[in-house]
């Protein structure tokens, strides 16, 4: 490891123990806000490992998260909590699996319909099933504090930035990068590009279906429009976006004023929440096309070239 | 030519795009250590002729041999690891990396697989080869157009391959530039790596090539020692037409 990297590392867990110490130097709304911006961390890195290369859109986190959260809903009564979560990961990753063995051979755009499609469709099946039983919900018997769901993702997001630095470093993380610039390149030069991108494919897809598995218990009840909501999957592209998929820390970025900003629309605007949201990834994507990533690197172009004159 | 071993063979390797014809029943062997102009007029499927063996475009028909193993039912991917390097006739750069991490590109995943500092040291070693040694940590914005050449050169060099397929590497160079092509070009030859190049400039057929492929229509019109092909009339035929022939 180069000193750049040591240096990293003592920031990266000098931020971990900062982020593990808040729950006991703020209010319950601030770690209610905190879990939000945990459970975002995890969604929105997972997501920008596979969709920052190789820029396929994925909107198939909330069908992910959805079949978490099922997971742990319907597997309570057989299995304990601890053991779901990884289960539910498992499940993630082979859905996964299989929708990229069908669709990543497909160009971007047709990849970005299927996704939408495919957490639509889920939830449509779960629901119908569900009229069909004549059950409209699950309830969830077992709860935690929110600190405890905080520290839980905290731990699942300290886990997706380990297996990114991880990727980053290792053969698979440089062929996404070139397949990200010239698959035509990638495949001449010996890369299997479809292999490449359906096992990148399934850590966010076993990333969110963990996350929705360990957070399962705060809703309490699990119904498909709370399991598969797909403003769930355009939010996680725009924190994602605005944080910047440059680097690995790039979503954080995102997530923590996004969030902030969303609980305000929220609570201030109930009713015009998906007009704003459209709004902001019009906004976003106009003004910030690399995110604050871009643009920090841009900033720090510029002061070099500027001290350099 | 006779002792030299065939590296690559063409059987009947026809492509039909629809009802056109681009490739008909073509047959040619390349032998070890040589370089083979594969030259026509344009269309004449020169350049499908190099997207069929690289695993570019599936052949309609025929067969493709890598040292006696057919790899014309193999992916691109799978025939680059086997040894089969091309450059591409408008120069295709990793434009978010740099020149290293472009030439990285092919020693990571290509014919003899590298890592670390085993690639490290193979990639400076071509970028050396190449004359791009100080231009490592640059962009290929950065570059000029014959140094985007020389960096792809690079990247299909270094996981030394059994053959090097260049489509028009020297297009568009100016004339020193085109020298300096050549040069290149010659190195490689000296250096005995076997070659088929697709190729407009007569200069560099003529300087380069040990033999060659004439195609017209799709179809191979002539084929051997380059002075005695360029000199046949069906080639200056095909090549200027038949009232200027």
């Amino acid at each position: 490891m180069s000193s750049g990297d040591y240096k990293a590392l003592a920031l990266s867990l000098a931020l971990l123990l900062i982020a593990i110490c808040l729950p006991w130097v703020v209010g319950d709304f601030t770690v209610t806000l905190a879990v939000n911006m945990a459970m975002f961390t995890v969604l929105a890195t997972s997501w920008a490992l596979f969709s920052g290369p190789t820029h396929y859109i994925s909107l198939a986190t909330a069908a992910f998260f959805g079949l978490g959260t099922y997971t742990m809903a319907l597997g309570l009564d057989f299995l304990p909590y601890w053991v779901l979560i990884p289960l539910a990961g498992l499940f993630g990753a082979l859905m996964a699996g299989i929708i990229g063995l069908a669709t990543l051979r497909l160009s971007g755009v047709y990849f970005v319909i299927f996704t939408l499609g495919l957490a639509e469709m889920t939830r449509q099946i779960i629901t119908f099933v569900q009229n069909a039983t004549g059950q409209k919900g699950i309830l969830i018997s077992i709860w935690f504090e929110e600190t405890t769901f905080y520290w839980m993702l905290v731990g699942l997001a300290a886990l997706i930035f380990l297996l990114g630095w991880l990727i980053g470093r290792s053969r698979l993380g440089f062929a996404l990068r070139i397949i990200g610039d010239d698959e035509e390149v990638a495949r001449h030069s010996g890369i299997n590009t479809s292999l490449s991108k359906v096992m990148l494919f399934m850590i966010p897809g076993a990333a969110a279906a963990m996350t929705g598995a360990l957070i399962a218990p705060r809703y309490g009840y699990i119904e498909p429009l709370i399991a598969f909501t797909p403003m769930l999957s355009f939010q996680v592209v725009i924190m994602a976006l605005l944080g910047g998929t440059g680097r690995l820390w790039g979503p954080l970025v995102g997530v923590i004023p996004f969030s902030i900003l969303w609980e305000i629309i929220s609570a201030s605007f109930p009713n015009q929440t998906t007009l704003l949201l459209g709004l902001s990834f019009l906004l976003i994507v106009y003004l910030l096309p690399q995110g604050f990533v871009g643009l920090l690197l841009k900033i720090k172009a510029k002061l070099n070239n500027g001290g350099g004159s | 030519m006779s002792e030299q071993r065939t590296v690559l063979s063409l059987r009947g390797v026809t492509k039909r795009f629809g009802g056109l014809v681009a490739v008909n029943q073509l047959d040619f062997d390349v032998a070890e250590h040589e370089v083979l102009g594969l030259i026509g007029p344009n269309g004449s499927g020169k350049s499908t002729t190099l997207n069929l063996i690289s695993g570019a475009l599936p052949v309609s028909e025929g067969e493709i041999a890598l040292r006696d193993q057919i790899i014309s039912d193999l992916p691109a991917q799978r025939i680059a690891r086997r040894g089969v390097a091309r450059t591409f006739q408008l120069v295709r750069m990793l434009p978010s990396m740099t020149v290293k991490e472009n030439v990285m590109a092919g020693a990571v995943f290509g014919h003899r697989r590298r890592w670390g500092r085993e690639a490290d040291r193979q990639v400076m070693r071509m970028l050396e080869l190449v004359g791009l040694e100080r231009r490592a940590n640059a962009r290929p914005s950065e570059l000029t157009y014959i140094d985007t050449k020389r960096v792809e050169l690079a990247r299909v060099l270094v996981g030394d391959p059994k053959v090097l397929l260049l489509d028009e590497w020297l297009a568009g160079l100016n004339p020193t530039e085109l020298e300096e092509g050549i040069a290149l070009v010659k190195q490689l030859r000296d250096e005995g790596r076997t070659i088929v190049l697709v190729e407009h400039v007569m200069d560099a057929i003529r300087s380069l090539c040990d033999r060659c492929v004439v195609m017209s229509s799709g179809q191979k019109i002539a084929e051997g020692v380059t002075e005695t092909v360029l000199s046949d009339p069906e080639v200056i035929k095909a090549y200027l037409g038949e009232d200027d022939a």
